[in-house]
């Protein structure tokens, strides 16, 4: 049986694991994005919090994968459902381009800009959010941009701990040696990176600042 | 109420490793003059600005602005009151020029129609079109930017204004028209201006009173004129310095 053919027939099962892995990579984005921006804009704040952060998001960041599903499977609640336990790790994993591209964004504004907006008497908090997040928006979108791709390919070995998603198309096509299965969840997975690499993309050169635009 | 804008009493100023930038200053700024602080790099004249509006917090001393301890104020309000122009202009690039000019009054939530005008109304009095609104900061020439910065820095009709080598990164005859206009405009606007330079040209062209700094200390206060005939021998240096470029503009 060729992939068209098994993709034809099983559109239905392919489409509900795709859906199944958008929303793992969606929710643990949303996580991720909660979390890691913030830090990011903290350790802009209180500089001595910037090695401590940075390294551990680096610790979480060599982890494997498997060894991270495996690490968090004893956790209370979050390892009684293999759901539960992909969006964790995947949040995880997305944090250090995060952060990183939110304190990297926030300290290439221009020194002099933050220099007259503070001179001005902007308050801590109109100087974030009217002049530095403005201005570091293309850089933590790049940030997300990685943040995504590496989700939606990470995503794929959840389905190892039963998170279902389209690993579990590939990891049943390892089993039967076929190609074909393996390639009904490689190939929707590959797309869906381009996809959201390409989105993300697109609306960092349209948050870039006028003078890189 | 002293007619003093701005006063320094003893202010020292000291980085956190130990350093002192700034040593027993003190100088009276009466009200609409103008006071060029000069001096060579690191001699702390741009310290002795910023801690006007706070951007450093002095370490011993009494600084007072409008008679108050500049420790005393809400340090927003201070800010808001005192107009900050600096070399590099720090145009908020993602914002238009107008709305650059109305960054002050829009954060003191005037009403729009209000700030329209006075964006208005600004860009004239430095000189500007007022076709220049809707463009962004990227697409002016450096002089018309600075011009910006100024018009900025005299949104909300602050008191006070300091001006950190505002015309510095200007080609000379650019600099010499904002030098010319500046004088003109102050003439007409009467404000308290603290006024940054190493270029002793300017000094004597924009100062009413001369404040020479050197290695964190107040060397002499004097006026264009008295500057020029000091017998203080760092003074002289500068004036030597001036003058033998003079001559050789004068061709000899």
């Amino acid at each position: 049986m060729n992939f068209w053919s098994f993709m034809v027939q099983n559109r239905d099962e392919v489409a509900q694991l795709t859906l199944e892995h958008l929303w793992i990579v969606g929710i643990s984005t949303m996580f991720s994005v909660g979390i890691g921006v913030p830090l990011g804009i903290l350790i802009t704040r209180r500089p001595k919090l910037h090695n401590p952060v940075i390294i551990t998001a680096n610790i979480i960041q060599t982890i494997p994968s498997l060894a991270l599903f495996g690490f968090l499977l004893p956790t209370p609640w979050i390892g009684d459902r293999a759901g539960r336990l992909a969006v964790l790790a995947l949040t995880l994993y997305a944090l250090l381009p995060l952060i990183r591209n939110t304190y990297a964004g926030i300290k290439g504004v221009d020194r002099a800009v933050v220099e007259a907006a503070r001179g001005m008497g902007l308050t801590d908090w109109q100087l974030l959010c009217k002049v530095e997040l403005p201005l570091a928006a293309s850089v933590i979108l790049a940030g997300m941009r990685v943040a995504v791709v590496i989700s939606v390919g990470l995503a794929t070995i959840a389905a190892a701990i039963g998170a279902g998603g389209l690993g579990e198309l590939i990891f049943r096509g390892l089993a039967m040696v076929n190609n074909s299965v393996i390639l009904a969840g490689a190939v929707p997975a590959a797309l869906m990176a381009l996809l959201a690499d390409f989105g993300l993309g697109w609306l960092g050169r349209r948050f870039a600042p006028p003078q890189a635009a | 109420m002293n007619g003093a804008a701005v006063e320094f009493r003893g202010v020292s100023y000291q980085v956190p490793n130990g350093r002192e930038i700034l040593h027993d200053f003190n100088l009276v700024v009466p009200r609409g003059e103008i006071l060029v602080l000069l001096g060579r790099s690191g001699s702390g004249k741009t310290t002795a600005l910023k801690l006007v509006n706070r951007l450093y917090e002095l370490s011993s001393g009494d600084l007072l602005v409008e008679s108050r301890a500049a420790r005393e104020w809400d340090i927003i309000k201070l800010r808001r009151s005192i107009g900050y122009a600096i070399q590099e202009v720090g145009l908020f690039p993602h914002y238009t020029v107008s709305r650059n000019i109305g960054v002050v009054p829009a954060i003191e939530q005037w009403a729009p129609e209000r700030t329209e005008a006075r964006v208005q109304e600004l860009l004239k009095l430095v000189g500007l079109n007022s076709d220049i609104g809707p463009r962004y900061p990227h697409q002016l020439s450096g002089g018309q930017r600075q011009r910006v910065g100024v018009a900025r820095a005299l949104a909300a009709d602050p008191p006070i204004l300091l001006m950190d080598e505002p015309f510095g990164a200007l080609d000379p005859l650019t600099r010499a028209d904002l030098q010319r206009e500046f004088l003109s405009l102050q003439e007409q606007l009467g404000k308290t201006v603290l006024f940054v330079t190493h270029d002793l040209h300017e000094a004597l062209l924009l100062g009413t009173r001369i404040a020479l700094l050197e290695e964190g200390r107040l060397v002499s206060t004097s006026s264009p004129q008295e500057f020029l005939h000091s017998s203080d021998p760092l003074v002289q240096k500068y004036v030597q310095a001036f003058s033998a470029a003079e001559q050789v503009r004068g061709g000899k």
